[in-house]
């Protein structure tokens, strides 16, 4: 349907295109502009979990076991908010300690133990390359789908490798890896290029499973229901109910083991982990990751039932249906698509864990090998950087051809169905060192390290061996009889155990005796200082990550040459003396006495190293070159805790100097209002004395003209006459400044009696009538209620109404208008005008003291400019509220008060009263 | 007959020194603010503004400018409550020739509106 060369220049041509990507994004990092570095392409990063196994393994496994393949999917989306505990965790001690794998992670933590790290990457490369090679031959046997159109091809193993395009694919790949994997010599560094293409991988598998499912339930058949009613009349129903291998127990433990990969995994740490640039991500990654897994999922079973009920049982491989469906239907491009969706699930995951694997082969097991031999140490002492380079260029070669030629050799034989769960197995059995390690301080090497081992020997026995069996090189009578004919000892059924799937059941076994070991060969442990102080700095990582340099405990002599040369030797001499900067300038410290080097330093250094080549060849590397003393535990733990007390009287001291801070700041803004009253009282007096002097004015020009003069009778009354009202006015100012004091400094009493408010009203205005009157001006009263008793300063208020009709005759051009109603639980006064109003600008300062006096320099008006001050206090003093507004062409100042019981009134007072006096 | 104008939006000392300058034979003017003294001065130059500062519309400063402007040879006296020291030389600076604080003697100032004039 499509010709074999078309197929195989869109296969490079797609290899080409991550080259291009991981290439645009390396360049871009460099430049500074991190693209990568968000919780998008991390959460997308994270997707590396669904290889090709998923793409093309879930559907056969659906077409099988039905739903039970969910549950690879199930544990992760359930673990998934624990990661913000758990992986925050693991991160943080990583980044901390600096940590390049999972490997690195086990050593270190139980005291920087070589042996374990080693043991740990033995076991991970013989759990992963099987894992690795079906990926291989799940691009083999995709590839031979789409060119023989579907139809069962022979043995694609027979094919000689020069001809076999899968062959060719390994070799980009490994080259890729290569290039965009061991750029730098720290291990620890991210991979710019490469997490951005394993995102685009992410993305573009999910768009070709996507759009395969779609055509298969929306184009072939006609949607879900359609499906599952053709599925119904077929009797494939049974793939839908919890049954012998699809039981509820084994939901369980495929979904706890599950739970296991997702985070120990190592491609899965080297992403999550070690490619990690930011724990907040973690945030975002915990809903988006399980929303990938469940689009990713929706139409296996669709696919699964269409391909059951299109192709007659057996015909065709149900692990093929993605690419058969399309093929079936003479889609050729959408076959093509979903091929290079498959290559996309397939390279991702190759790439990362080989990336991952080769960090565990070069820092945890050959660097240690070399560095322990002191002849090959010496031999490579100064080309140790890139040694550690090329070691992991061989290794990445070595382990994508070892898994190209393991799917040629030995796939022949062994049933690779399940290679994915039994690697998942293997890797479980890392949970109680790792777990077990961060979170219990007693977690030791002993216990760790009989866990693993024996972990891996039930794995090894109860998942390995069988396929061995299937595949004829062992007697079948293993599996029958047991090792030694004992039937304690049959593979699948350990302590003649019956009744559980064979995964479950070696998970069960292993796992049991992983964890009984660690926990109690660890209970009977003593940990060495070293190893001590590791754990305590694992479980309190979030105590220490702050003042790690101080809580990392060592005691010895360096000779400052000898470390440097170390640290020229893997990072070259230009980053060694930056690393070296960085080291002063961060600690402030000296980089040693005379040729002696900083007891930090050489900690700091080790931490450089581990980096680049792991903790445990760090050890070693930084061991040779110094003379150490062995702590006692005493001293690690009086240290420890010296650390912690020292950074509690840390906090203590911020704690105090930030209350000395808010105490200074306190008291400058006391300060200022002190200064502003200050300058507010100033200019009070003095705006006080200069309304005083206009009428003294007045009086002492009179006077004189009276004292002088011989007038007539009826000039001297009416001069005397004008004396009289300029004195009252005089009185009148003292008496409203002295009231005004009062109410300032909480002095002033009110009167309260119960009085009828309607006659209040009535008496204020009519004494206003006159005034009116003179000025020509039409008066209203409405009141629109019957009756209302309140308990109120009665000459108080009525002076605030007083007030008000006064302002407004005096601005008012033809009418004045007072309106008193009640309005939610207020009694409301208003008094209207048609004057020309109060400035827009001016409304925020009308009731301050003396307002309209600051501002007669443009406008007198007629009055001693404290009357609308003097009534915002009376109002207040009441819990009322004074304002100005304006509708349409008219003022209105209003006053409003609630009309409450007394007591309340009594109350509110009382209270504002205090406060007055609290303000002094 | 010299011609006096007193400015002042106080009504009762406009009226005080209407009555005290008319009786030393002055011809006085009144104005309530600023304003209605720029009126009167275009009509009538007098030969003195008695003047206050604080006033409605255009204050005394205003008119002090505005006759130094175009009437240089009108004499100024300002009469004010603001009695700070940097007030006065404010007043003064503008191009007034005398400065009265209020309140004031009538004799005084009577006695200062003569030697002005003379």
């Amino acid at each position: 349907m499509i010709e074999s060369g078309l197929i195989i220049s869109f296969t490079f041509g797609y290899l080409a295109l991550l080259f291009g990507i991981a290439w645009f994004s390396e360049k871009s990092a460099e430049k500074g502009r991190s693209l990568a570095s968000n919780p998008y392409i991390y959460s997308l990063s994270l997707a590396v979990y669904c290889t090709a196994w998923t793409y093309y393994g879930s559907v056969g496994r659906a077409a099988t076991n039905g739903l039970e393949f969910l549950t690879i999917y199930i544990g992760p989306s359930l673990v998934a908010p624990l990661w913000w505990i758990v992986m925050r965790k693991i991160i943080r001690i990583s980044k901390v300690q600096r940590i390049s794998s999972i490997a690195d992670f086990i050593s270190s933590r139980y005291g920087k133990n070589i042996t374990l790290g080693g043991i740990v990457t033995i076991f991970c490369l013989l759990g992963i390359l099987p894992y690795t090679s079906i990926q291989v031959k799940a691009i083999a046997n995709s590839f031979a789908t789409l060119q023989n159109s579907g139809t069962t091809v022979g043995s694609l193993a027979s094919i000689p490798i020069y001809i076999d395009t899968a062959f060719y694919l390994s070799i980009g790949l490994a080259v890729f890896t290569v290039l965009f994997g061991t750029r730098k010599v720290e291990a620890t560094a991210q991979h710019e290029g490469m997490v951005m293409a394993v995102a685009f991988e992410s993305i573009f598998k999910l768009v070709a499973f996507l759009a395969v499912g779609v055509f298969v339930t929306y184009f072939i058949y006609d949607g879900f229901g359609d499906i599952f009613l053709q599925a119904e009349l077929r009797d494939f129903d049974h793939l839908f109910v919890f049954s012998g291998e699809n039981s509820g127990s084994e939901w369980f433990w495929l979904s706890m083991l599950s739970m296991m990969a997702i985070l120990f995994l190592p491609r899965q740490f080297q992403m999550g982990v070690i490619e990690n640039t930011d724990e907040k991500h973690l945030d975002k990654a915990m809903w988006l990751f399980p929303l990938y897994l469940l689009l990713i999922n929706i139409f296996v079973i669709p696919i699964a039932l269409g391909g059951l009920v299109h192709f007659d049982s057996g015909i065709v491989d149900a692990d093929t249906f993605v690419l058969a469906l399309p093929i079936a239907y003479d889609q050729g491009w959408l076959a093509l698509l979903v091929f290079l969706g498959g290559f996309s699930a397939a390279t991702s995951m190759i790439i990362v864990s080989t990336i991952a694997l080769s960090n565990m082969l070069s820092n945890n097991l050959v660097m240690p090998i070399i560095l322990s031999n002191n002849r090959l140490r010496e031999k490579y002492q100064h080309q140790l950087g890139t040694l550690v380079l090329w070691i992991r260029r061989i290794s990445i070669f070595s382990i994508i051809l070892a898994a190209y030629f393991y799917y040629r050799e030995v796939s022949g034989y062994f049933s690779l169905v399940s290679i994915g769960l039994i690697s998942f197995v293997a890797i479980a059995q890392f949970t109680p060192a790792i777990i077990g390690g961060i979170y219990w301080k007693k977690g030791a090497t002993p216990g760790a390290l009989a866990g693993i081992i024996a972990g891996f020997f039930i794995w090894f026995f109860t998942l390995v061996i069988p396929t061995m069996v299937t595949a004829g090189f062992l007697p079948q009578s293993l599996m029958d009889e047991g090792l030694f004919g004992w039937s304690a000892l049959r593979p699948y059924h350990l302590l003649g155990m019956e009744g559980m799937g064979y995964v479950s059941h070696a998970l069960f076994f292993s796992l049991s005796v992983n964890l009984s070991l660690y926990v109690l060969l660890s209970l009977y442990a003593t940990q060495t200082s070293k190893e001590h102080n590791q754990a305590v700095v694992f479980v309190d990582i979030f105590k220490y990550s702050t003042t790690m340099d101080s809580s990392i405990i060592w005691k010895g002599q360096a000779y400052l040459p000898d470390l440097r040369s170390l640290l020229d030797n893997f990072l070259g001499k230009e980053k060694a003396a930056l690393a070296l900067q960085d080291f002063t300038l961060r600690t402030g410290r000296e980089l040693g006495v005379k040729n002696f080097a900083d007891p930090e330093l050489v900690i700091y250094s080790e931490r450089v190293l581990s980096g680049i080549i792991g903790a445990a060849s760090a050890r070693i590397l930084v061991g040779s070159v110094v003379k150490e003393e062995e702590i006692s535990m005493e001293e690690v733990l009086n240290i420890l805790r010296e650390t912690q007390e020292l950074k509690g009287l840390n906090m203590e001291l911020k704690k105090k100097s930030k209350a000395l801070k808010k105490a200074t700041n306190e008291l400058q803004e006391m300060n200022e209002t002190l200064r502003l009253n200050d300058m507010h009282k100033d200019e009070f007096i003095s705006t006080v004395t200069h309304e005083m002097k206009t009428p003294l004015t007045s009086i002492r020009a009179f006077s004189e003209i009276l004292m002088d003069e011989d007038l007539p009778p009826e000039d001297q009354n009416r001069f005397l006459d004008i004396i009289i009202q300029e004195t009252e006015r005089m009185s009148r100012l003292i008496d409203q400044v002295l009231d005004l004091e009062k109410f300032d400094s909480g002095r002033q009493n009110l009167n309260l009696e119960k009085c009828d408010t309607r006659i209040l009203i009535l008496e204020a205005s009519e004494s206003m009538i006159q005034v009116f009157k003179e000025k020509d001006l039409k008066f209203d009263l409405d009141l629109q209620f019957e009756e209302l008793y309140m308990y109120v300063d009665e000459d108080r208020i009525k002076q605030v109404i007083l007030n008000l009709l006064s302002n407004a005759s005096k601005f008012a051009k033809s009418k004045v208008m007072l309106k008193s109603f009640i309005n939610s639980g207020r009694w409301t006064v208003q008094v209207w005008d048609d004057g020309k109003g109060v400035p827009e600008e001016d409304i925020g300062f009308i009731f301050d003291k003396f307002f309209q006096a600051k501002n007669q320099t443009s406008k007198k008006p007629v009055g001693s400019g404290l009357g609308l001050a003097i009534s915002k206090k009376i109002i207040e003093y009441h819990n009322g509220e004074i304002g100005v507004s304006k509708g349409g062409d008219l003022t209105c100042f209003q006053f409003s008060i609630p009309a409450e019981s007394s007591e309340h009134l009594n109350k509110n007072y009382i209270s504002t009263n205090e406060q007055n006096i609290d303000r002094r | 007959m010299n011609k006096i104008l007193i400015v002042d939006d106080e009504p009762n000392i406009l009226l005080s020194l209407e009555f005290l300058f008319k009786k030393e034979g002055y011809k006085v003017f009144i104005a309530r603010d600023g304003e209605e003294a720029m009126g009167i001065i275009e009509e009538n130059i007098p030969e003195l503004v008695i003047l206050d500062i604080m006033m409605p519309k255009v204050d005394g400063y205003e008119v002090c400018q505005y006759l130094r402007q175009y009437h240089e040879k009108v004499k100024i006296i300002f009469i004010s409550a603001k009695s700070k020291q940097q007030e006065i030389e404010k007043g003064l600076s503008m191009g007034a020739d005398l400065y009265v604080t209020k309140p004031f003697s009538t004799k005084d100032l009577v006695g200062k509106v003569k030697n002005l004039l003379n």
